[in-house]
């Protein structure tokens, strides 16, 4: 029994060995300086895919920056503003369901709200909008998690001071809970920056040149390695830049654990 | 003097009566201590005195709670300007987890306070009888001290507030008796200037420090005297099968 669990659990870290080790082994050949500094050229079958790089931190960026006052301010609503009572059930499981809802889902919203009915055109503001909405349950849940499993007589401790609940926030629910949120945030940026669906049909293009403003469309790293793919331009060029994207979510997953590791040594 | 006056005071958890008619005072620069077995209410009680329980959803108090004859749950109380004046050291011992200074000038800073802030730190620290101990270490997490030296942490951060009256919930439950020992005669200094409220589980804590004693039993209080009184010749008969150990 215990050697076919101690299987399961090899098939499942040979499965990340395997992919890392397929896509370093077809795409480090197709990194170099000029890879990661470039524009594409005809198409991406020669140059770089510096816009992409670029664009996913972009897009990722602004999915970040618009879902991380959202889901910290709905979790603080959540924890320490409302009694527990239908409507919090109520939003909890409407963050989990749209946790639940299919990315390419988000990007048909985001192409018929935010690029024509809001006028917004596929651009970057399209783009990350999609993906912040489709990472906010995922900063919403995780900060609550965190803001919910500050002790209860910490707060205690400062109201008997004579704080006020904002202040209590402020300097005893927050720092104690920053890693947790810190941690959903860097999930959801992970997510924004490799999701192909919600952002092909409001953000990415394939363009050469950098983005002038937000209001412009952009390449970005999956919609990049998808075209690349599907079109059949460069394989080469396809596994470099799934490599560097796989190299920019293993760089987040990798923060991510170091600080859950610095906050386990904390207490 | 009184400091406090609690005037028929009920509490309710949901449909819960956990406080039934009290009535007792509170005598300035004297220890009060509430003794009674455990859910009988006198933590709630005391929780009440600084409007803890405010915190609480679900709960509903009627009555009235006097400092220097002011109702505490008026409508125009400034509930956070009463905790700067009615101070509270808890049962687990619960320090922030940040540095020992930190710790002590958390309250004051909150409060506007800029200036002169080590000197409050020493100040606060010798008051709670533990400077000797950290003077050294002001700057380390107060985590990693001791459970006895953080709830003498949590005492001088209380002080720092300069507050009236402090409310001790159950403060030595968590130590060992050396610690315990130290709270015992820390309070007995700190009733010079301070009015002391304590609840304890234990009764020779009560009869060794307390000036005043309130027994507590299903919510009611049985007994309100001199601990003196209590512990020899109790008015009540129920208190002085609880005090001589044959219930509770």
């Amino acid at each position: 029994m215990k050697g076919v669990l101690w299987a399961s659990a090899l098939i499942t870290i040979s499965f990340l060995v395997i992919i890392i080790g397929f896509i370093v082994y077809k795409g480090a050949p197709a990194i170099s300086w000029e890879f990661l500094t470039e524009a594409p050229r005809r198409s991406g079958r020669l140059g770089g895919i510096f816009p992409a790089i670029v664009g996913t931190i972009y897009l990722a960026g602004l999915a970040v920056l618009v879902a991380t006052p959202i889901g910290v301010g709905g979790a603080l609503f959540l924890t320490e503003f409302s009694k527990e009572s239908k409507f919090t059930r109520f939003i909890r499981f409407g963050a989990d369901t749209l946790n639940g809802v299919p990315s390419i889902i988000f990007g048909l919203f985001g192409f018929a709200f935010l690029v024509y009915y809001m006028g917004f055109g596929i651009s970057i503001l399209s783009g990350g909008l999609t993906l912040a909405f489709m990472i906010l349950p995922t900063v919403f849940r995780t900060a609550e998690e965190a803001i919910r499993a500050v002790p209860r007589w910490d707060k205690e401790g400062s109201y008997a001071l004579g704080a006020t609940k904002l202040q209590t926030i402020w300097h005893v629910v927050l720092p104690q809970s920053i890693s947790g949120i810190v941690t959903g945030i860097i999930l959801g940026l992970g997510r924004a920056a490799g999701e192909t669906a919600p952002i092909i049909f409001t953000a990415a293009i394939l363009n050469p040149v950098l983005p002038g403003s937000i209001m412009q469309p952009t390449m970005a790293l999956p919609a990049h390695l998808y075209t690349l793919t599907s079109e059949g331009i460069s394989m080469q060029n396809a596994f470099g830049t799934a490599l560097v994207l796989i190299v920019m979510v293993l760089v987040f997953n990798l923060l991510v654990s170091l600080i859950r590791k610095k906050k386990a040594l904390r207490r | 003097m009184v400091k406090m006056e609690v005037h028929d005071l009920n509490l309710w958890y949901g449909s819960f009566h956990a406080l039934k008619d009290i009535n007792m005072k509170v005598y300035k620069h004297k220890v009060t201590a509430f003794i009674g077995p455990s859910g009988c209410g006198k933590s709630t009680l005391i929780r009440c005195l600084n409007r803890m329980n405010d915190l609480i959803s679900n709960v509903h108090v009627e009555g009235r709670v006097l400092l220097d004859d002011k109702n505490i749950y008026d409508k125009d109380i400034d509930v956070v300007n009463l905790r700067k004046r009615v101070g509270m050291v808890f049962q687990k011992p619960n320090p922030f987890p940040m540095s020992i200074h930190e710790n002590i000038t958390y309250g004051p800073k909150l409060h506007g306070k800029k200036k002169g802030l080590d000197e409050l730190v020493e100040e606060k620290l010798k008051d709670a009888a533990l400077w000797s101990e950290v003077k050294d270490i002001l700057g380390q997490n107060a985590m990693d001290l001791s459970g006895g030296q953080q709830q003498r942490l949590c005492i001088a951060r209380c002080l720092a507030v300069e507050p009236d009256v402090i409310l001790f919930d159950e403060p030595c439950s968590a130590l060992d008796p050396i610690s315990t020992g130290k709270i015992e005669d820390l309070i007995n200094e700190l009733k010079r200037h301070y009015t002391i409220v304590i609840v304890t589980h234990n009764m020779q804590q009560a009869a060794r420090i307390s000036d005043y004693t309130g027994y507590f039993y299903l919510g009611e209080l049985k007994e309100f005297n001199k601990t003196k009184k209590i512990f020899t010749n109790p008015d009540n008969p129920e208190t002085e099968r609880y005090i001589t150990g044959k219930f509770g």
